[in-house]
């Protein structure tokens, strides 16, 4: 039993990850249609914007205090929320009004120059390094279960985002322009919504989450390298699908699922080789009953 | 518009044509001998071939500051496999057939070098692995050595320490599925704990690159077991043993010659102490050379300290090097002799000998690590 | 058009075997770059019957390539010594042809559950079945599992590698320039429109699937009797994303246009060899700056039967 609940925590804590990394993915899907792949480079950058900034708040701050962490949190998710306006703003808006799958490959060519330009000696180099304690690396025991303090802040921090994210889609002015970019970028236009701002905003959102996702990601597995960014952002990606593409409550649920599917397919003797081949293999299921997801609509195309 | 492709046709035809033209070379011209070298310096696995790429760099050049051999400078010719399947043979060929190289040293993972293997052998041109240690890729063909261990070696050994002299009687076992390297000593590992008369509680696995290691080690500590089996790289092992820690998996973890690297305790900080791998050598033991390379060494790559990769790249170009001395000529079956021939050669990683399988016969040591350092525990003879 | 399809194979064929009489004049490094870029042509024209021309987004080409790459390494590798020498090219072509049905049912398997699923659904399901396509191999100690599968014999050679380039650019045109493979490009242009003229987009989507599979599959066959080695993790999801680069920068559904890419994003790594460390910057800088200037595809060139992609 206290196995079963352990590996529950455990499972809940890595899904809490990839729900967090996946509202990003989700975010910029919903308005524009179009995978991101460099999301999962922008949370890799957002974990370094972290380890460089570190040091610096330690200057004026004392080191691992939960104020510091905040700072760095915030100054990291700031980062990356203008990585993802300027990358929009060369590599994908040139293309907007070009067929989705061709955005899709300047995704994949910023998503590689961004990963070859990292392991460059003269930027990170290839060799992983250590991340920071931003706050005092505690554990609690209950009975013979353990959960980290770290843990427990991305549990919160993922869901706090998340109704933040709510908040910001169904009842601020932007939020409204975004649906409505969303629902038709034409007729959004016309009702004069400025698109390239609203589009500006959804990646810088989307970005910030990426980086926030890094930082909470390093705090937790603390060591960071270039490539950290393609298991994890696959993974995001396949929970944003699983709980229905463009849906953010659907990609925090998708997280978790994914999360504990791994964890507890892992955790089994035997099985625990084939644990990345049965997180997909139940996902395909899920979607062979679920076209569109868990929470997605599935929409009936009309003539 | 329409004329563009056209132009663009032209120009790849003609970069094709040039490249073509200008860079083939006559052995032996220019007064250099010419050694190729495959890497992964980009990829998954750079961090290891990066390693390894500046430990050989750093022989060529500290070969070439002492005269080079046969009166010639030593010219390292480096490609890059991005840690892809098919590259290897792609880069192999290119230095074999286009660049006139005289031998081939790489790579790390053995998946890689067994790609390169066959045409090394068919090429007749000597290959020297520096760190893959499955058994398979010298069995490729007489041209192909290595100058680390290999996988049952160094699995025994560490079976044996277990047993012998951790007293440990029931071990769990926690292999990188994906790579060949923890498989291998997972595999002789268990084989020989059980003859022993010990028993592997559990067998879990992990993917390479993973991060996440606690629904494994969950399992493991349900097991209840004296000790754990951790096969694999520094870069996952750092966080095993923290993420064990955490767990409160106190039991000792064991590892072998992939642990070894400064980056283990920097990332793994105090959870790393009280854990044992196995490895080539200690400062303290080690032979003259071993003493003064890691001190090089970080005067060459700005204060790094080698890892196990470094060392065995730096030694499969001493090696070499020695091996062209001694055959008075870079002829392929002439220096493939002289390299088969190399006997207790002085090296980084031990003394070595090549023996009829074309492996390095050399001692390991067990390694202790104890306030964040390595501390040596014994040598054990091959 | 369908003569002038069949002087192209035969002339192709035909150039492929005299070439490939004086292969032992070239380079051994071209030489395997020139086979590479027939093995990468097969895979691009494939995948674009199902990208392009059919619409459905896949993104598990390689898995289909490691089916077939790695049930043709197998059979290679057991009967090679069983048969007598003069028969060992029937062996390569049985085993290649193994590996593609293989490949091909795979596909089948692939291609019939997914068919209600759309876009991005479908990439990601695709996706999954590459993956557990890869964790399975991982795992089959019969094929060498991590340690890869080596001991393939080096049957492929520059006339296999571009006859089989050949014949998988004239199947794939004939199939999508005959009256039934309108239908195809109706299924890409509007499902329902489609379904709504009597074109059955389930047969249809299936056959893609099935075709595209079966040649990734006779290009995998023909990659392992290249290479001589198989590992599993040179299938992963990242040689999807090679192969699909081909297919969008060539243009969707632009035969011409993906062979070219095909050319183009071989040799391209090859060219920068010589900046050594910053070689694969420049090549996705490359890749970005060619997307943006040449969004429709690089060779894309006014269609008289289509136009818009």
């Amino acid at each position: 039993m206290t196995e079963f609940l352990q590996q529950l925590i455990n499972g809940l804590a890595l899904g809490a990850i990839y729900a967090l990394i996946a509202l990003g993915y989700t975010m910029v899907y919903g308005v524009l249609r179009f995978i991101n792949f460099a999301h999962g480079d922008v949370f890799m950058l957002g974990a370094f914007a972290g380890y460089y900034l570190s040091p610096v708040v330690n200057k004026f701050l004392p080191a691992q205090s939960y104020v510091g962490g905040a700072l760095v949190l915030v100054l990291a998710m700031a980062i990356c929320a203008l990585l993802g306006v300027v990358i929009e703003f060369l590599a994908y808006r040139p293309l907007r009004s070009r067929p989705k799958l061709t955005v899709l490959i300047t995704a994949i060519g910023v998503s590689l120059f961004i990963e070859y330009t990292c392991q460059h000696k003269s930027v990170f180099g290839a060799a992983p390094h250590k991340f920071p304690d931003l706050i005092p690396a505690t554990t609690i025991n209950f009975n013979g279960l353990v959960i980290g303090v770290n843990q427990i802040i991305v549990l919160v921090t993922t869901a706090v985002l998340l109704v933040a994210l709510r908040f910001i889609v169904q009842k601020t002015r932007m939020g409204t322009a975004m649906r409505a970019v969303s629902f038709n970028e034409p007729a959004a236009a016309l009702m004069g919504v400025n698109i390239n701002s609203v589009i500006s905003f959804t990646f810088g959102l989307g970005s910030a989450l990426a980086g926030a996702g890094g930082i909470l990601f390093a705090m937790n597995y603390a060591s960071i390298d270039p490539l950290m960014g393609v298991q994890t952002g696959l993974k995001a990606f396949v929970a944003a699908v699983l709980g229905g593409i463009g849906n953010l409550p659907g990609a925090a649920l998708g997280g978790l699922i994914l999360g504990l599917l791994e964890t507890f397919a892992g955790g089994i003797p035997g099985v625990s080789n084939y644990r990345d081949g049965i997180a997909f293999a139940i996902l395909i299921l899920i979607l062979l009953l679920k076209p569109a997801g868990l929470l997605g609509k599935s929409t009936v195309e009309k003539v | 518009m329409k004329i563009w492709p056209a132009h663009f046709f032209a120009a790849v035809a003609t970069s094709f044509i040039l490249t073509g033209c200008n860079q083939s070379s006559t052995p032996g011209a220019g007064g250099t001998i010419k050694v190729g070298e495959f890497a992964s310096l980009t990829g998954k696995d750079a961090t290891f071939g990066i390693s390894s790429h500046e430990g050989t760099l750093m022989a060529i050049e500290e070969i070439n500051a002492d005269g080079g051999v046969l009166g010639k400078k030593l010219e390292l010719l480096t490609e890059d496999t991005q840690c892809k399947a098919g590259e290897s043979a792609t880069v192999v060929n290119k230095l074999i057939s286009r660049d006139n190289v005289i031998a081939i040293l790489g790579e790390v993972a053995s998946s890689r070098s067994l790609e390169a293997a066959p045409i090394c052998q068919q090429n007749k041109v000597p290959m020297i692995s520096p760190s893959s240690t499955n058994p398979d890729v010298t069995k490729t063909g007489d041209y192909i050595f290595r100058v680390c261990f290999i996988d049952p070696f160094q699995g025994t050994v560490m079976a044996n320490f277990a047993s012998g002299t951790l007293k440990a009687k029931r071990v769990a076992v926690f292999t990188d599925v994906k790579s060949d390297y923890s498989k291998g000593l997972a595999k002789f590992f268990k084989e020989r704990f059980k003859a022993n008369g010990g028993e592997i509680v559990v067998e879990l696995d992990y993917n390479g690159g993973d991060k996440d290691f606690k629904a494994q080690l969950t399992s493991i500590k349900a097991a209840n077991p004296d000790g754990v089996f951790v096969p694999g790289y520094y870069t996952e092992a750092a966080l095993i043993c923290v993420q064990a820690k955490q767990l409160g998996l106190n039991v000792p973890l064991l590892g072998g010659d992939g642990w070894e690297a400064s980056t283990l305790v920097e990332i793994g900080g105090d959870a790393v102490n009280g854990n044992y791998f196995s490895t080539h050598y200690h400062q303290s033991v080690g032979t003259p050379i071993s003493k003064k390379f890691n001190e090089n060494y970080a005067k060459r790559w700005n204060g790094k300290t080698p890892d196990t990769m470094a060392a065995c790249g730096y030694d499969s170009a001493l090696v070499l090097a020695d091996a062209i001395k001694r055959a008075g000529t870079t002829d392929g079956p002439k220096l493939r002799d002289a390299i088969a021939a190399t006997k207790t050669f002085p090296a980084v990683t031990g003394t070595i000998t090549i023996n009829e399988n074309r492996d390095a016969s050399k001692s390991a040591v067990i390694l202790k690590v104890e306030a964040g350092k390595f501390k040596y525990l014994e040598t054990i003879q091959p | 058009m369908n003569s002038g399809a069949k002087r192209f194979l035969i002339a192709a064929i035909l150039v492929a075997a005299v070439v490939s009489a004086f292969s032992a004049q070239f380079n051994r490094y071209y030489l395997g770059v020139v086979i590479d870029i027939g093995i990468n042509v097969i895979l691009a024209v494939s995948l674009n019957l199902i990208n392009g021309h059919t619409g459905q987004f896949s993104l598990g080409h390689a898995g289909f390539m490691a089916v077939g790459a790695y049930a043709a390494a197998k059979i290679s590798i057991v009967f090679s010594d069983k048969i007598p020498a003069q028969l060992a090219p029937v062996l390569f072509v049985a085993a290649l042809l193994s590996g593609g049905l293989l490949a091909a049912l795979s596909g089948l398997a692939v291609g019939v559950p997914t068919l209600r699923l759309r876009g991005d659904y479908l990439a990601i399901v695709t996706l999954g079945f590459g993956e557990i396509i890869r964790v399975v191999l991982q795992n089959m100690e019969s094929v060498g599992a991590a340690s890869g599968l080596k001991n393939i014999p080096h049957d492929t050679n520059l006339f296999w590698a571009w006859a089989f380039a050949a014949i998988t650019v004239f199947v794939v045109t004939s199939i999508v320039n005959s009256t039934y493979g309108r239908g195809f490009i109706a299924v890409h242009d509007d499902e329902i429109a489609a379904s709504s003229i009597g074109v059955n987009p389930v047969r249809y989507k299936v056959t893609a699937f099935v075709f595209g599979a079966f040649f990734a599959g006779i290009a995998g066959g023909l990659y392992a009797h290249h290479k001589q080695f198989l590992s599993p993790t040179g299938f992963d999801f990242l040689k999807s994303i090679d192969i699909v680069m081909m297919v969008i920068l060539g243009g969707m559904g632009r035969t011409a246009g993906v062979i070219v890419a095909a050319v183009l994003l071989t040799l391209l790594p090859e060219f920068l060899r010589g900046f050594a460390e910053y070689r694969m910057i420049l090549y996705s800088l490359l890749i970005i700056v060619l997307m943006i200037l040449r969004p429709q595809g690089l060779f894309n060139f006014k269609n008289p039967w289509r136009a818009k992609a």
